[in-house]
Order: structure tokens, then sequence, then C-alpha cells
């Protein structure tokens, strides 16, 4: 880990502030005032914490995700290609551009047995929507396309989410 | 859902403010007041239509280790290797797709060296190689959906 990433790792009142929005921020008037109530700091101190970790990307967004099940999406598929290594960096960012893809990663190969190296995850409302979303994507990389896979999960063998409040100094 | 909580599904999924009064502020924007806005965010909370409405949190910047590890496993020993991975707290999500890469995790930890010791533990206990497949490169994370 470089200098700089440990520099921007949160401190003890920034973690006792994720610990305090992880179930959501509060819904009343003055949300930032009511978490300061709560830590024992001053409104101005949790507001300015919260912008320097949006600022640092600790903080992705604040905002709203939507359940995307209540929503309709229900075919959630991870989608994984081989395309040369030398053309991964354009071709990422384009699979991202696409309204339906919600994660676009590179990840390494095991060859022979898992040639692809970009994954997108993509969501939509039919099997026959997501399979559409798979045409797309094949035609957008054209002959970059050295085969592709479509992993639909199947069943939840656990989901506890990640123990970041578990986390001390 | 009417056509007013599709539009504050929409422009709250883009980011919300941060100031004294951000809700009367973000109200503004979509043209209700304070009060209906947070009136509507708690029935839509309620009735499970947001999984979540605060700060997005970007887990490798907390200062943990994370990796997707998947593994091939033959359907007759399927049951008796979800229970050994799953066994280990470090196991986050945990979901079996359709492929012959089967079973697909996160594994948090602390520290990289972390990682890499759950990962030798799990491969000496089932018997079967976990491929460690950690994101290399991000190139784009969204979890936005127009309504």
């Amino acid at each position: 880990m470089s200098a700089a990433t440990l520099l921007a790792l949160p401190d003890a009142v920034d973690r006792a502030l994720i610990v305090a929005t992880q179930a959501g921020l509060p819904l009343v008037p003055r949300p930032y005032h009511e978490l300061a109530e709560k830590l024992g700091i001053g409104a101005d101190e949790v507001m300015q914490r919260l912008t320097r970790m949006q600022e640092r990307g600790v903080i992705r967004r604040i905002g709203l995700v939507p359940n995307h099940y209540a929503l309709g999406y229900t075919y959630n598929g991870m989608t994984v290609w081989n395309v040369p290594d030398e053309r991964i960096h354009l071709l990422g960012p384009r699979l991202g551009a696409l309204p339906f893809v919600s994660h676009c990663y590179r990840r390494p190969r095991y060859l022979p047995d898992w040639p692809y190296n970009l994954f997108a995850m993509v969501h939509g409302r039919s099997r026959a929507e997501t399979d559409a979303q798979v045409e797309e994507i094949a035609r957008l990389l054209g002959d970059d396309d050295r085969g592709h896979a479509v992993l639909y999960s199947t069943r939840i063998l656990k989901k506890t989410g990640l123990r970041l409040a578990g986390r001390g100094d | 859902m009417d056509d007013i909580d599709r539009a504050i599904i929409n422009a709250l999924q883009d980011g919300f403010p941060v100031c004294e009064r951000p809700y009367a502020a973000a109200a503004e924007k979509i043209g209700i007041d304070e009060a209906e806005l947070l009136r509507r965010l708690a029935a839509l909370r309620e009735q499970n239509t947001i999984s979540r409405f605060g700060p997005l949190f970007h887990a490798e910047r907390l200062g943990g280790a994370l990796t997707l590890a998947a593994m091939r496993i033959p359907q007759q020993e399927m049951e008796r290797i979800v229970a050994l991975v799953n066994a280990h707290p470090e196991v986050a999500h945990n979901y079996e797709r359709a492929h012959v890469f089967n079973m697909w995790f996160v594994l948090a930890t602390e520290t990289e060296a972390e990682l890499l010791a759950v990962i030798q533990t799990i491969e000496a206990e089932t018997g079967y190689p976990v491929y460690n497949m950690p994101k290399l490169e991000e190139y784009y994370l969204n979890l936005r959906f127009a309504v």
C-alpha cells in the first residue's frame, strides 16, 4: 500500500461516522446535526468530514440505491469476456458506459481454464432482456470478443455484507 | 410508486447535498417541499423500494483487503464445500452460479497477507483450488437504475 493511500485512511472519528451512517442517513430535516449529536462533535465537523471523505474517494457518493429486485430487475448476469490485454483499457470504459452495466472490472485470467479478463454485471427485467444485453456487448466488442460466458446466479449461499463496523484501529 | 416517487429515486441516485437542510435543498430541485420528501423517502424505505440511502463507501479505501474468489466444485460435493467455505467469517458473500466455475465468493480481511492465508486454508480444507480474482482495474461502478 502506498504512503498516499495510508494517509487517506479514515481516522477514529471518520470510522464512528461510517458506523453511524451504515443503516442510512437519518430522515429528519437536519440529518448531519443529528449525527453530530450522536457522535458528540459539531455539525460543521460532520459535514467537513463527509465532504473530505467524498473528495478522497472513501465515500463514492451520498445518495440513494434503489432495490433493483423491487423495481423488477430480477435477472442479474455476471458476463465475462476474453479481450486483448492491450485494448482492455479502451474496452472497459465502453462497456461501463452501457446503461445496463452496473460494475465493470478487469480481473486476472487463469489459462487455460479461465480465459476471461473483463467482467461486467448486467441487469434486466427478463431473461430475454439480459440475453439482448449480452448480444449488445458482443456487437460492441466485435473482433475483440475472443470468447465470453454469462454466469447467472442460481443460489445465494451466504450474504453477510462486509464487516466494516468490526474493524478496529 | 407514482411520478413523484420516480423523480425522487432518479434525482437522489445522482447525489445528495451536504448542508444544513439537505432535504429542503434536494426537494426544491424536485419541485416538492422538505416534509413531502421526508415522508415519501420513509415510505419508500418502508416498502423496501430503496436498499440504501446515505453515504456509499468505497470498501477498499476503508483500509481493508478485498477479493473475489472462484472454485470449481463437483455437484455431489457442493453442500460439503459450501459448509467449509462459509464457516470462514472472512467470506462476506457467496453465490452459486451456473457454470463449471460454480462457486463465487467475496473475501474481506484487514490485510492482503490475511487474504492469501484464508485462500490457502480453504484450499487445504477442501482439497480444491481457489482462483483468486482480485479487481485489477475498475472501469465503472454504478448502481443507478432509471425508473
